[in-house]
């Protein structure tokens, strides 16, 4: 089959590799009929994820029709058309029974890896490095789901895959991030980043109750989006010299109640900070590039919450815990439980409440995705979000 | 416990501790069946011989093994098995394993120490060498995949998967 594989820093190539086969008695079999590039693969492209292999199967965003199932597999069967989460996880440890699917404890066969690096290991996730799992990903022609028996959402026939596709990551991870701002009546929201996951995250700070959203970028395609799509007023960090003064300004002095990081550890942005920050990161003195989450938690009203959906992966500098710390905030971060809002935001989707697809920019062939993967990084023509068609 | 002097005890001793979400009496009566303790890496097999009484195989260099034979020597139900080789065997050694419900509804705590002075020769050396610079870490990812399956009924692999 084809499959798009890693092979190094800006270097992904589609090539013909054996298929799947059922392996432990939860697994299914998935034929894709449709996949997408995450933003989060570019963390990968760029090279700023450890652990991964030449010849790793990426993508963690796919969707099909179940084509074989494992013998303890008995709420699927063949012909299913499901959505699967990114996250692996088990359904049976005790964080996956209190609705922290992502923090799953027996899906990462290496587990010692992870704790190595944070501690503890969390769920394994599709096409993500060794350190997360090493599961072939879903840029793919088919793929083994583990565990496919918990938390895999049965799709109906009258909805389209470009509609349901990004339940397995994006929309629910926007959606997350802006239930983590606890949004009370009256409050304002700000966003940093306006890829898909900030274009979810948007949307959903208004589904659940936010007075106002204000959205930040520098992108004018993205920042447009977030205006048609999401109804949010724009901040364009290039046009203004202090972001941090702006929205004071436009939120009556107080800042925003809060903030919400979707850029993660390759922000970009203006003024000496950055060149810090870049300067040592190529150096590999530091790995992530907070800059975003620097802004967010100095802009943040006092006693507000930063939420953060963007993923950081190891160590950051100048983290003002200082300025945290004396305003009293709140912060909410992690991988999405995707399992958890699967339904719920199926359900939002069924009646209209949000079209996942309107943020589709490119619908190209699993065979093109190395020229995609380039055009992303570039941010050119527009690419907001990209889905591969097998 | 069985080959352990303080301060000059030169073999293997290890300990960790695991959460599972099962009941203690599950979990007991998993461990209780000595025959399932091969979830541990070093073992290729245990016998049971009668209900006090079991025969172990670990794994050796190109295909031998290491056998010795095990008595129990303390146990209290759904709380404790303590376990000794008997006197004269090539292998010394001893285990111990303690359960505790975990608090809040986390189901139970496995805390596990391991103790084995092998033999001299190749075979105890090698024997030895797979538990490595840090025997703890052996039993850790044992205890892990003891976890996975009597949480989940399988353990988690990427082996035989698709590779570019």
């Amino acid at each position: 089959m084809k499959a798009v594989c890693w092979f190094g820093k800006g270097d992904v190539r589609v090539e013909n590799v054996p298929e799947p086969k059922i392996i432990n008695p939860h697994d299914a079999i998935i034929k894709v009929s449709l996949t997408a590039i995450c933003g989060s693969d570019l963390h990968l492209y760029d090279g700023y994820m450890p652990t991964m292999e030449k010849g790793d199967i990426l993508g963690h965003e796919f969707m099909g029709e179940i084509v074989e199932v494992g013998r303890e597999v008995r709420n699927l069967k063949k012909g299913d058309r499901v959505v699967v989460p990114f996250p692996i996880s088990c359904g049976r440890c005790y964080f996956c029974q209190k609705d922290m699917w992502s923090l799953c404890d027996n899906t990462n066969p290496n587990a010692w890896m992870a704790e190595g690096m944070y501690g503890f290991a969390g769920a394994a996730i599709f096409g993500y490095s060794h350190l997360l799992g090493g599961y072939a990903g879903g840029q793919a022609e088919y793929v083994r789901v583990p565990f496919a028996d918990v938390g895999h959402v049965k799709i109906p026939a009258d909805l389209p895959d470009e509609k349901v596709l990004f339940l397995s990551d994006i929309l629910p991870t926007g959606y997350q991030a802006a239930e983590y701002c606890g949004i009370q009546p009256g409050d304002i929201v700000a966003v940093w980043g306006c890829g898909p996951v900030g274009q979810f995250a948007i949307k959903s700070a208004y589904l659940l109750g936010a007075e106002h959203v204000i959205a930040i970028d520098r992108i004018p395609e993205r920042l447009r989006l977030a205006e048609t799509f999401g109804g949010a007023e724009t901040l364009n960090y290039e046009e203004n010299e202090d972001v941090v003064e702006e929205l004071k300004q436009r939120t009556g002095g107080r800042g925003p109640d809060a903030c919400i990081d979707a850029v993660g550890l390759e922000a970009h942005g203006t003024g000496l900070g950055i060149i810090y920050d870049k300067v040592k990161q190529t150096l590999r003195l530091e790995t992530d590039r907070p800059y975003a989450l620097r802004q967010a938690i100095q802009a943040c009203c006092k006693g507000g919450t930063v939420s953060i959906p963007g993923v950081y992966a190891q160590f950051a500098d100048k983290f003002p815990i200082g300025s945290a710390f004396a305003k009293g905030l709140t912060f909410k971060m992690g991988q999405t439980h995707v399992h958890k809002y699967m339904r719920p935001l199926l359900e939002r989707i069924q009646k209209g409440e949000i079209d996942p697809s309107a943020i589709i920019s490119h619908r190209i062939r699993l065979d093109d995705a190395p020229i995609a993967y380039r055009k992303f990084r570039e941010k050119e023509d527009c690419h907001i979000k990209i889905v591969l068609k097998p | 416990m069985a080959g352990e002097k303080r301060g000059e005890f030169k073999g293997i001793n290890a300990q960790r501790t695991v959460t599972v979400n099962r009941p203690r009496a599950d979990v007991y009566r998993f461990w209780r069946d000595f025959t399932n303790l091969t979830f541990m890496e070093h073992l290729e097999s245990v016998s049971v011989k009668d209900d006090k009484q079991s025969h172990w195989v670990a794994k050796g260099p190109a295909g031998k093994t290491l056998e010795w034979d095990a008595v129990i020597v303390r146990e209290v139900e759904n709380e404790r098995i303590e376990w000794e080789s008997i006197q004269g065997s090539d292998m010394i050694s001893g285990g111990l394993v303690l359960f505790k419900d975990a608090p809040g509804e986390r189901g139970t705590e496995i805390q596990v120490v391991m103790v084995y002075d092998p033999p001299g020769g190749g075979v105890g050396a090698a024997f030895a060498k797979l538990f490595g610079e840090n025997p703890s870490q052996k039993i850790r990812e044992d205890l892990r995949r003891l976890k996975q399956l009597l949480e989940t009924g399988e353990i988690p692999t990427i082996s035989g998967q698709p590779q570019g």
